[in-house]
């Protein structure tokens, strides 16, 4: 037997293995571990050299990333009244007073609303037009994986061009409804090429069967296909919506008071005088972890999604 | 279940689901002849066809479709979007011909290509040595690569933006890891990743290859566990060494799920642009100004609408172009 053999790895090759793995694995976690961490620092700690492993936790930067607040004289902080909360013992401690909410509930609202309409719509869609392109003769249909990629190939910014134009014309510039048929867009053909893959799984004879038993074809859709193509739909509708929330480029060019999404709005906040570390760590932490739970929940599907359903497990 | 006073034949009529409310449609249905009712089915068939699949071609033509027209046809104008009164004039191919012989834009086409040429080459051996380890099957590893895999589904313009925290000097985490990596001799402070001419592109691709190298881990994964164990077994058998198992055995049959991930990388990372502008803006200078970031600031910073449409066909028919002839050798090497 030589050192090692592939189809049945020694014991010292996996622990190897392991071992770089497993270094590799924590390298890269670090930048999202200092995300996590620098989220709880208060601002001095986020900017210590060298930088600081061990802190004792503040909600800070929570209570930065939620409020708008203005820095008081002393004679202002001598007249106020003690705090009343935890809330506002932080923000006195500073020297601070909070002068109203900060936008990012609503911007994280508003990648909410348009990620889960989005999803929503292109998968009601996607989920009609696979079923046809799977079950009868439609024209086209063998040329849609080239479409989907040259749908891909152009730059986000090329297509925001007339875009832009078009929303300008219909009002739909910075509204949620014109998002939303816009991520719906986009997401679309991925939707179609990917439901198509896991309801061309769905043997014929179930539907036919049914169809003999005098189901309408609607209603085998929804009562025999539909409940096949569960699993099919939400993994689906997990990339449709993971691609919404993460989406930048047209958000950030298409959207700016109204209904502006959480990536253009985090890089963009800023404390009472400079850049806050802790605010913005804390805003992306909230707006990160639950692509995280997701990813790790959603594992055994990743793969077809994220290579347009090129490569199947 | 009432039957109709029937002049149809019994056995034309499908057998009734107790579960389903009887419809005007139904009993319609059911009093139709043998012969009408399958020519009827066919239709419906049809229709439903259409029905299904109308709403998503709208929509793919009104967002996919009918902007590239658009632009194609705003390119041959000299269209300004921040002027929408003034008249617009028809240039012909001036918008053209002035991007192809604008050095500047050709500035960017090199800063593009050195960010698309070592993202690729960093994240290829990364990517496929992870994998290769990783399909040693440890135990653990299914919870490992997971792990691995999270950077890659994270907003790029929020983690890229964090990145700029990262790589401050002295207070970030990446230059105070190189200081204590290198024992100190090259202090944290000592160097700016995003600030120095000749670092900033260095720095966007490791970022970059941060981010995207579990997407070819997990590619060229998928290909090693394509690979059947009898293949190795025989060649076992005939005594083949691991060097020779791997260079003809492994690579070859790998190649395909590779080449595919560096098609998506490629395609991807030519239209670049949220995590670099979020990193460096395209600075300093034009160090790192890619393709995207340039034409983000001609079309909706100097607003020359006309112009940077024809700028967006050019790298259209670029990407489209290369990766045809990409997917032609990809398939080439799959049939072997």
């Amino acid at each position: 037997m030589s050192a090692y053999s592939i189809t049945a790895p020694s014991r010292r090759s996996k622990l190897v293995a392991a071992t770089l793995v497993i270094l590799y694995t924590v390298i890269t976690l670090l930048p999202l571990l200092w995300i996590i961490s620098t989220g709880f620092k208060t601002g001095p700690d986020s900017i210590a050299y060298p930088p600081k492993v061990v802190f004792s936790p503040s909600l800070e930067g929570y209570v930065n990333l939620f409020t708008s607040r203005t820095r008081a004289t002393n004679e202002q902080l001598a007249e106020m009244p003690p705090p009343a909360n935890w809330v506002d013992e932080i923000v006195q401690r500073r020297g601070e007073v909070i002068t109203g909410p900060s936008r990012f509930g609503e911007r994280f609202m508003n990648s909410v609303i348009i990620g889960f309409g989005s999803t929503f719509l292109s998968i009601f869609l996607g989920t009609l037009a696979a079923y046809a392109f799977s079950r009868f003769r439609v024209p086209l249909k063998d040329d849609l994986l080239f479409f989907i990629l040259s749908t891909r190939m152009m730059p986000p910014i090329a297509v925001a061009i007339p875009i832009f134009l078009m929303f300008r014309e219909l009002n739909l510039n910075d509204t949620h409804l014109g998002m939303i048929l816009l991520y719906t867009g986009v997401n679309i053909s991925l939707a179609v090429w990917l439901l198509k893959g896991f309801i061309d799984e769905i043997p014929r004879e179930y539907e036919e069967a049914a169809l003999i038993d005098g189901y309408t074809r609607f209603q085998a859709f929804r009562k025999v296909v539909l409940p096949q193509a569960a699993t099919g739909i939400a993994s689906t509708a997990i990339f449709c919506l993971i691609f919404a929330w993460n989406e930048y480029a047209f958000a950030v060019l298409l959207t700016s008071g109204n209904a502006q999404t959480a990536p253009p709005f985090i890089p963009t906040i800023i404390g009472v005088g400079g850049k806050d570390w802790p605010a913005v760590a804390a805003g992306a932490t909230l707006f990160l972890l639950p692509v995280m739970v997701f990813t790790i929940l959603l594992r055994k599907h990743l793969l077809r999604g994220i290579t347009f359903g090129a490569v199947r497990k | 279940m009432p039957r109709q006073t029937g002049k149809t034949p019994p056995a034309a009529a499908p057998r009734r689901n107790p579960d389903m409310a009887e419809t005007p449609i139904d009993r319609l249905a059911r009093n139709t002849p043998a012969s009408a009712a399958r020519r009827l089915r066919g239709l419906s068939d049809r229709t439903i066809a259409w029905l299904f699949v109308t709403p998503t071609i709208l929509l793919l033509l009104a967002i996919n479709i009918f902007p590239l027209i658009w632009t194609i046809r705003l390119s041959f104008t000299n269209y300004r979007a921040n002027r929408p009164n003034e008249p617009v004039e028809f240039v012909g191919l001036r918008n053209y011909e002035r991007i192809l012989t604008d050095p500047d834009i050709w500035h960017t086409m090199q800063a593009t290509a050195h960010f698309l040429f070592w993202t690729i080459v960093f994240q290829v051996l990364l990517g496929f040595a992870l994998a290769w380890l990783i399909n040693r099957k440890f135990r653990g590893n299914d919870l490992v690569t997971t792990l691995i895999v999270l950077p890659m589904m994270l907003s790029p313009a929020v983690v890229g933006n964090f990145w700029t925290f990262l790589y401050e000097p002295q207070i970030g985490l990446f230059n105070y890891a190189v200081e204590f990596l290198t024992g100190g001799s090259v202090p944290a402070s000592s160097f700016s990743m995003l600030g120095s001419v000749t670092l900033a592109p260095w720095a966007i691709v490791i970022v970059d290859t941060w981010m995207w190298t579990p997407f070819v881990m997990l590619i060229c994964l998928a290909g090693l566990r394509s690979i059947p164990d009898y293949i190795y077994e025989a060649a076992e058998v005939d005594r083949a060494s691991k060097w020779r198992q791997f260079w003809t055995m492994t690579v070859p049959l790998v190649l395909p799920f590779l080449m595919l991930a560096v098609l998506f990388r490629g395609i991807e990372n030519f239209k670049m642009f949220d995590l670099v502008v979020q990193l460096t803006g395209g600075g300093p200078g034009d160090t790192t100004l890619l393709t995207s970031i340039e034409l983000k600031r001609e079309a909706f910073e100097k607003w020359r609408t006309g112009f940077s449409s024809a700028y967006a066909i050019i790298l259209f028919v670029t990407v489209f172009g290369l990766a045809s002839i990409y997917v032609k050798a990809l398939n080439k090497v799959k049939e072997r």
